[in-house]
C-alpha cells in the first residue's frame, strides 16, 4: 500500500447533494481531515480537493454556479477529483437536461443505450481495466478490480480516458487530465479498490 | 430490522431476533457482500417513518453500498437517510398509498438511488402486490397485479426493482422462478430476486434461468448455512461472473 501523503488535506465542494456522508466515512476511515466547503480560501488551502456528485447535471450545475464553485474549480491547482456525476461536470457538457458544465476536460457525458441485458442505470459492481500506468489506479489489479458504479450517463472513450470499463458499451471509468481527475464509479463504496484509489489521490502532490 | 435488532420472519410472519445490527453489517462486509439492505419492517404499519440514529452507525461500518427500506414516505424521509449516507432509498408500502413518490424522489434524488421494492403474491392465476407486509395484522392485497405495477414504477423512475416473492419467502425451497421469469422481460431497470434462497444452486438458478440482475438472500447468512465467501466461489465455478 502506498503511504497517504502525510498532512494531507482534503476540501470536499459543498455542491448541494444529498449523499456526502458516505464520502466524509470513507476518508475518516482512512484517517484524511477534510472540510465540507463552498468558501474559496478554505478550498484553495485544502492539499487535495473532491466534487461529488449524486442527482442530475442540471441542478448540479446550477448549484455549483448558485454558490460560486463553478468559477473556482478550473482555478485550482492541487489535485482535484470528480466522483461519479462530479466527474462528468468536469467535461464540457451533458445531455443529461442538455447541460453546459465545467468544461475543463473536453468531452460530453452521454446517456446509455437501453441495450437487451444491460438495464440502465449502470448500477452495481463492474471491473475497471487500467490503461498504462495512471497513478489513481495503481495496486488495484492486485484487488481484483471491481468498483461500484451508479449511473445513466457515461464519457466515451478519449485521450483522457485512464480506465475503461464495460457495460454494453466501452465508456471511460476513470479520466485524467492535469491536475483534474474523475472516476465514474464510487470509491467510497467500492471496498478496499476504492480505498486504495482514494489513497493513490491523496499519495499526489 | 425492528428497533435497532435485526430480525427474520418466515414467510413475513414471527420475526425473531437475530442478532446485533452493527456487528452482522461488519461481518458481511468482510465476508465479501456486494450489498446490504435494511429493512425497517415495522416502520409502515406503525404508521411512523424509520427510526435514522443507526443509519449513519452503519454509514460509518460499511465502504459498500447499502440501502435503507421502511416508512419513506416523502422527500424529506429520504433526503434524511441520503444524508446519514445510505447509497439508496428503497420504498414499498408508502409508493402503494401514493405513486407520484416515486416520480418525486427520483426527480430529486435521481432515479439511482430509488429502488422500488414490491411483495408478490399468487392470488389464483396471477400475481398480485401486497401491502404491509411487515405486520401480519395489517397485510392486505392491493389487488394491483404485479405485472402492471412492476411497469409502472419503473416508468415512474424507480431505479431498481426488489420483487419479493411472498410464498418463498424464508422457507429456503428456491427464488420463484417461474415468476421472476415472467417479470424479468417486463422490467427494464435492474431486478433484484428475493425471497427462497436456500442452497447455492438456487442463487445461480436465478441468474442462469430468470436473469436477475442480483440476488438478496436472509436467512441462509444470517443462520451461517451459507457462507457468502463459499457461495461465490460456488457462483464462480458456475461461469457467473462474480466480485471476488
Amino acid at each position: 500500500m502506498s503511504a497517504t501523503r502525510v498532512g494531507a488535506r482534503a476540501a470536499i465542494l459543498a455542491s448541494g447533494g444529498a449523499n456526502i456522508a458516505s464520502l466524509q466515512f470513507a476518508l475518516e476511515r482512512l484517517q484524511i481531515p477534510c472540510v465540507l466547503s463552498a468558501d474559496a480560501r478554505q478550498i484553495r488551502a485544502a492539499t487535495h480537493v473532491i466534487l461529488p456528485g449524486v442527482g442530475a447535471a442540471g441542478d448540479a450545475m446550477e448549484r455549483l454556479r448558485v454558490s460560486g464553485l463553478a468559477e473556482l474549480i478550473p482555478t485550482l491547482t492541487q489535485p482535484v477529483l470528480g466522483i461519479c456525476l462530479g466527474m462528468q461536470l468536469l467535461f464540457d457538457s451533458s445531455d443529461e437536461n442538455a447541460t453546459r458544465c465545467l468544461g475543463i476536460i473536453p468531452g460530453n457525458a452521454e446517456r446509455f443505450a437501453a441495450l437487451d441485458g444491460h438495464p440502465v442505470p449502470h448500477m452495481g459492481w463492474n471491473t475497471l481495466a487500467a490503461l498504462g500506468n495512471a497513478p489513481l489506479l495503481a495496486g488495484i489489479d492486485a484487488l481484483g478490480s471491481y468498483a461500484y458504479f451508479v449511473h445513466s450517463y457515461a464519457l466515451a472513450l478519449s485521450e483522457f480516458t485512464t480506465a475503461r470499463c464495460d457495460y454494453g458499451i466501452t465508456f471511460s471509468a476513470s479520466v485524467q487530465h492535469e491536475n483534474f481527475f474523475g472516476v465514474q464509479f464510487h470509491p467510497e463504496r467500492s471496498a478496499t479498490v476504492g480505498a486504495r484509489v482514494l489513497q493513490n489521490f491523496f499519495s499526489m502532490s | 430490522m425492528r428497533d435497532g435488532r435485526v430480525v427474520k420472519g418466515v414467510r413475513f410472519r414471527d420475526h425473531r431476533v437475530v442478532g446485533d445490527i452493527l456487528e452482522l453489517a461488519e461481518r458481511y462486509r468482510d465476508e465479501g457482500a456486494d450489498e446490504l439492505v435494511f429493512y425497517d419492517i415495522t416502520a409502515s404499519p406503525d404508521r411512523r417513518s424509520v427510526d435514522r440514529s443507526w443509519v449513519r452507525h452503519i454509514a460509518r461500518l460499511l465502504d459498500i453500498p447499502f440501502c435503507v427500506a421502511g416508512g419513506i414516505s416523502s422527500i424529506a424521509d429520504a433526503e434524511e437517510v441520503l444524508g446519514e449516507g445510505a447509497e439508496k432509498i428503497s420504498v414499498n408500502s408508502p409508493a402503494l398509498s401514493n405513486p407520484q413518490l416515486i416520480d418525486d424522489l427520483s426527480r430529486r434524488f435521481g432515479s439511482q438511488c430509488v429502488v422500488v421494492g414490491i411483495d408478490s403474491q399468487s392470488v389464483g392465476e396471477t400475481y398480485r402486490v401486497q401491502q404491509f407486509t411487515g405486520d401480519e395484522r395489517r397485510t392486505c392485497d392491493t389487488s394491483r397485479l404485479t405485472t402492471d405495477w412492476v411497469r409502472e414504477a419503473a416508468a415512474r423512475g424507480a431505479g431498481e426493482i426488489v420483487l419479493n416473492c411472498m410464498a418463498s419467502d424464508g422457507v429456503r425451497q428456491g427464488y420463484d422462478i417461474a415468476q421472476l421469469r415472467m417479470i424479468r422481460p417486463l422490467c427494464p431497470v435492474p431486478l433484484v430476486a428475493s425471497g427462497g434462497a436456500g442452497t447455492p444452486a438456487h442463487f445461480s438458478d436465478v441468474f442462469v434461468k430468470c436473469s436477475a440482475d442480483a440476488a438478496l438472500a436472509a436467512s441462509v447468512f444470517h443462520t451461517g448455512a451459507i457462507a457468502i465467501p463459499d457461495l461465490k466461489h460456488y457462483l464462480s465455478s458456475q461461469g457467473i461472473e462474480v466480485r471476488p
